[in-house]
């Protein structure tokens, strides 16, 4: 998706590396994805799921 | 020695032959009270050998702020793919070791040239983005 569009970064975190960024963003279990800071996708998801999911509007 | 296997590092090899464009690497890294740099510029070794088309350019986050600045880079080790001149926007923070790795090659084949993954009406989806957006997938290195 960042690849796709240049408005978009995306961060593959490796969390046992980066406990602070574990905790701020509440993971405990992986893989879990954030976007924005305020969606959060649990697991991995099939394609179209997680394209919407990751674009909906915030809440 | 390499981490890869023989039969490894030939299929990787072949991947990365398609590639028609050059990926560059930079690696965000410091020699000091970083436990994992030294196991993720090991991985990195990995790939040049594999591809004409790899660079791995190395960045001392300590001496060179401006630059880790410039990609977003705020700790150690890290990673940004680019092309000759554009950044992918595509980031790894912590060594790229186990699944890790994988995920890696396939952002490398995607900025080397590699078609998208995502299918035409999600492509149309993420066009329609018009403000700036991060997404952080974390994951464990099992």
């Amino acid at each position: 998706m960042a690849f796709a569009n240049p408005l978009i970064t995306a961060y593959a975190v490796e969390a046992t590396e980066f406990p602070d960024l574990a905790r701020r963003y509440h993971v405990s279990g992986v893989p879990k994805t954030v976007v924005n800071e305020t969606i959060e996708i649990l697991g991995g998801l099939p394609q179209d799921l997680f394209v919407e999911q990751a674009l909906q509007p915030p809440a | 020695m390499s981490l890869l296997s023989p039969a490894d590092q030939d299929k990787l090899r072949t991947a990365f032959d398609e590639m028609t464009s050059p990926v560059r690497v930079l690696f965000f890294t410091q020699t000091l009270d970083c436990e994992t740099c030294l196991q993720a510029r090991q991985i990195l070794d990995e790939l040049p050998p594999l591809s004409d088309k790899i660079t791995i350019e190395e960045v001392n986050f300590v001496l060179d702020k401006e630059k880790a600045a410039q990609y977003g880079i705020d700790r150690v080790p890290a990673l940004a793919l680019a092309g000759a001149e554009s950044d992918s926007r595509i980031r790894f923070l912590g060594a790229p070791s186990g699944y890790e790795f994988i995920s890696l090659v396939q952002a490398v084949l995607l900025v080397g040239g590699r078609s998208t993954s995502l299918t035409p009406e999600n492509l149309a989806r993420v066009a329609s983005v018009d403000k700036p957006m991060t997404m952080k997938v974390f994951t464990t290195p099992t």
